[in-house]
């Protein structure tokens, strides 16, 4: 009999070999190990893990389901709440949200929530089982702004409402962050994310790529001549953010972004792919975010060795525990409570190092975290060929500043509210990053959903 | 998927497309650009947009071949289609929002090079529907190189260079401007300068000598065009700038031409390797020491 207070552990590629190659690291359960796993869910009956889910699936729910080896019944359950379980299953911070809140966490290991809903989904998506289209359609048409997870979210809650729901998307494939952002060895595009978004297609979402509202077209526009009703506004995160600091724009110096998207959208790993990207030797990502991770495990895999440049403790790095965890397995350094102060280049502007200052905790900050200090005089030099920033992102002003009256904050997100997402303008909704700024995959979802929730009430009282 | 409704060759390595995309032709404007992609293995290619029919919902495209993808574009015909065309992308040129009578009483030149020529004619054929004539310069490296040189003299008053002296006056781009300024009285409020950059720094130095305020437009390396990548980011003055929506129009006597012409050298090797693999197929091994083959 296994240990009731572990989960059952999932299988993963081996460190070593995935260090080099953009499989996905982790497996996933196989149906016997799911219902081994599911057998430790109590079923309790004030459930504080759907209270922890941004939305709120029927996590016993589905997982009693599982337990009586009913799959299908299972996806049913998730499919009430999720546009993207085998999305969310993969990506979503379980720990801090449903396993946070799981009571076998208490005394032991949370139940493993997050694998038992990618393996109801995986095997969903193998067997082919798409969610029901509605059965009555109202003819309204919404517009939907980006096609990342609160996009993908709000228009697949909205068509199951019976709205005529179109989707724009800024760049030539679906999927927002999930397929510019998060990488194949974390979220497969072709086996995970394409046929999750098909899946809202295939509740009768049209998906237009290549518009960028306010270029492209304006949500004006949308509204007065192309006979949209209502438009939700789920249009991400925005504008990498740099340090500002000397020798910044050498050859060599890249945001994640571009490092990313190069990558994952455009495929550069693969030699089919017309997209170059630099394969440095020696790499340094600045930052200890979930991107950051990204980065670094990415350099990796183009053959490099990677050091994460980060100004506070481990303790501190903003990441998931499993990202930093994994990062460190394959071989990606931590230069923790050290900070660059100069990027530094040959004589043809390329990078061939960073200059960086070591630093220790102070007091608290604002944000709660221990405020990270430069020690005096403790400057020293790191030799690289490539410099990742992951320092987060500014909002991108392309909306906001096409569309008459839509008020931004001072930070220049777009104010909406948490509840339904009503913004200062009529008929016109907003959630996720260009909202709250950069957060999670589930976050956004929980916006689009809300979102969703306020068109619906916006065009039911009209 | 958008067609490509006319597929013509301009000159040697230089060809034009005129591209069915509605939306971007009902909102582009002179000074703008779009990008470009021709298939699911493509690269999404920044492109300057030439001249627009917004009624029959096409943009026209002039490019290069100087790598691998604009070899395989070049290729294309009349009838095919591109996977993706998006935009229009970055800010109108300023004059679009100037107001027109103030407009006529403005002395701009506009001075183009080589390809540079296609995002100048849609500028000086805007200007000369609003009743404004402006003088233009475009410079060549030869007769052979030259193109739309009939469309920018309908629209503009026109002056043709040749490095060589195949056609016209002999000399650079920098040469007619001293020439116009200096030894023909011209007076200029502003200058447009679109080119290779290293044309564009050359004119810039110049006329920050002769002190005519310039605008260039910068063509540097990019992925979305959208603002996400910051690929495009230049030094204008003290500030790093986002070419792809800040601009791609600036201050020439601000922007950091050396930072930015080192920057253009990013990719160089991938981009001569790829090019010589497309060029010689199969015969492909890298026996000739120029691009060390591949990996």
């Amino acid at each position: 009999m296994a240990d009731v207070l572990k989960k059952v552990p999932v299988r993963e590629q081996d460190a070593k070999e995935r260090a080099v190659n953009f499989e996905e690291v982790c497996y996933g359960y196989d149906a016997k190990e799911a219902m081994e796993e599911a057998e430790r869910c109590i079923n309790c009956k004030n459930a504080k893990c759907i209270q922890g889910c941004p939305v709120a699936i029927d996590i016993p729910g589905f997982i009693q389901k599982v337990k009586e080896e009913k799959f299908d019944e299972a996806y049913q359950v998730i499919s009430e709440s999720s546009a993207l379980p085998a999305v969310c299953g993969r990506v979503c911070p379980q720990e801090s949200q449903c396993e946070g809140k799981c009571i076998r966490g208490i005394k032991g290991e949370s139940v493993s929530i997050g694998k038992l809903e990618r393996f109801v989904a995986d095997q969903a998506l193998e067997k082919g089982i798409r969610p029901e289209p509605p059965k009555e359609r109202n003819g309204r048409k919404v517009a939907v702004i980006g096609s990342g997870p609160a996009g993908l979210t709000c228009a697949g809650d909205l068509a199951k409402m019976g709205y005529d729901v179109t989707i724009f998307e800024a760049l030539h494939k679906a999927g927002g962050v999930l397929v510019y952002g998060i990488p194949e060895f974390r979220l497969p595009k072709d086996d995970v994310v394409a046929i999750e978004v098909d899946n809202v297609r295939s509740l009768g979402v049209k998906i237009e790529t290549n518009v960028i509202i306010g270029k492209s077209t304006t949500i004006d526009e949308l509204l007065e001549e192309e006979g949209f009703e209502a438009v939700f506004i789920g249009s991400g995160a925005g504008l990498p953010m740099f340090m500002s600091i000397p020798g910044e724009n050498a050859n060599g110096v890249f945001s994640a972004n571009e490092y990313l998207t190069r990558n994952n959208l455009m495929k550069a790993f693969r030699d089919d792919h017309a997209t170059p990207i630099m394969r440095g030797k020696k790499v340094a990502v600045v930052g200890g975010g979930n991107v950051a991770m990204d980065a670094a495990r990415t350099a990796l895999r183009l053959g490099a060795e990677v050091h994460i440049v980060y100004r506070r403790s481990e303790a501190e790095l903003p990441a998931r525990v499993e990202e930093v965890h994994h990062a460190k397995e394959e071989g990606v350094i931590l230069d923790i409570l050290t900070n660059p102060v100069a990027v530094l280049t040959d004589e043809n502007d390329w990078v061939r190092g960073i200059r960086c200052v070591r630093m220790e905790l102070g007091e608290p900050d604002a944000s709660g975290r221990r405020r990270p200090v430069v020690i005096e005089g403790s400057e020293f030099e790191i030799e690289v060929d490539t410099v990742i920033m992951s320092l987060g992102t500014s909002p991108n002003p392309l909306i906001s500043s096409t569309t008459k009256g839509l008020d931004v904050n001072k930070w220049k997100c777009i104010v909406a509210d948490e509840e339904i997402g009503k913004t200062s303008k009529e008929g016109v909704y907003a959630g996720g990053d260009a909202v709250t700024g950069a957060a999670t995959v589930i976050l956004a979802m929980g916006a689009g959903r809300a979102g969703a929730k306020g068109v619906h009430e916006y065009l039911s009282n009209q | 998927m958008y067609k490509i409704c006319k597929a013509e060759k301009l000159a040697e390595n230089i060809y034009l497309m005129d591209v069915e995309a509605p939306r971007v032709a009902k909102h582009c404007e002179p000074g703008q650009f779009i990008i470009v992609k021709m298939n699911e293995e493509g690269e999404r290619i920044p492109l300057t947009i030439c001249d627009y029919d917004k009624a029959a919902g096409t943009i026209t495209i002039v490019f290069q071949i100087v790598g691998a993808s604009t070899l395989e574009m070049s290729k294309m015909q009349a009838g095919d289609a591109f996977s993706d065309f998006v935009g229009p992308l970055g800010q109108p040129s300023e004059f679009v929002h100037e107001d027109i009578a103030e407009l006529k009483n403005k002395k701009m030149l506009f001075v183009a090079g080589g390809v540079g020529t296609a995002p100048v004619y849609p500028q000086v054929k805007w200007l000369h529907e609003h009743g404004i004539e402006a003088d233009a310069i475009v410079g060549s490296k030869s007769k052979d190189l030259l193109i739309l040189e009939k469309e920018m003299e309908s629209v503009s008053n026109l002056y043709v260079t040749t490095d060589d002296g195949s056609y016209k006056r002999k000399g650079m781009v920098t040469e007619v401007i001293k020439d116009l300024v200096q030894n023909q009285g011209k007076k200029y409020d502003v200058v447009i300068a679109i080119g290779p950059m290293i044309m564009m720094k050359f004119v810039c130095l110049l006329t920050k000598e002769l002190g005519l305020p310039t605008i260039v437009s910068m063509n540097p390396i990019m992925v979305d065009g959208t603002g996400m990548c910051g690929a495009c980011r230049l030094t204008v003055g003290a500030e790093v700038k986002f070419a792809c929506v800040d601009g791609p129009e600036f201050d020439g006597h601000l922007v950091n031409f050396d930072e930015a012409l080192k920057r253009q050298q990013l990719y160089k090797t991938d981009e001569g390797r790829a090019l010589l693999k497309a060029r010689e197929g199969d015969t492909h091994h890298g026996g000739c020491g120029n691009c060390g083959g591949d990996e």
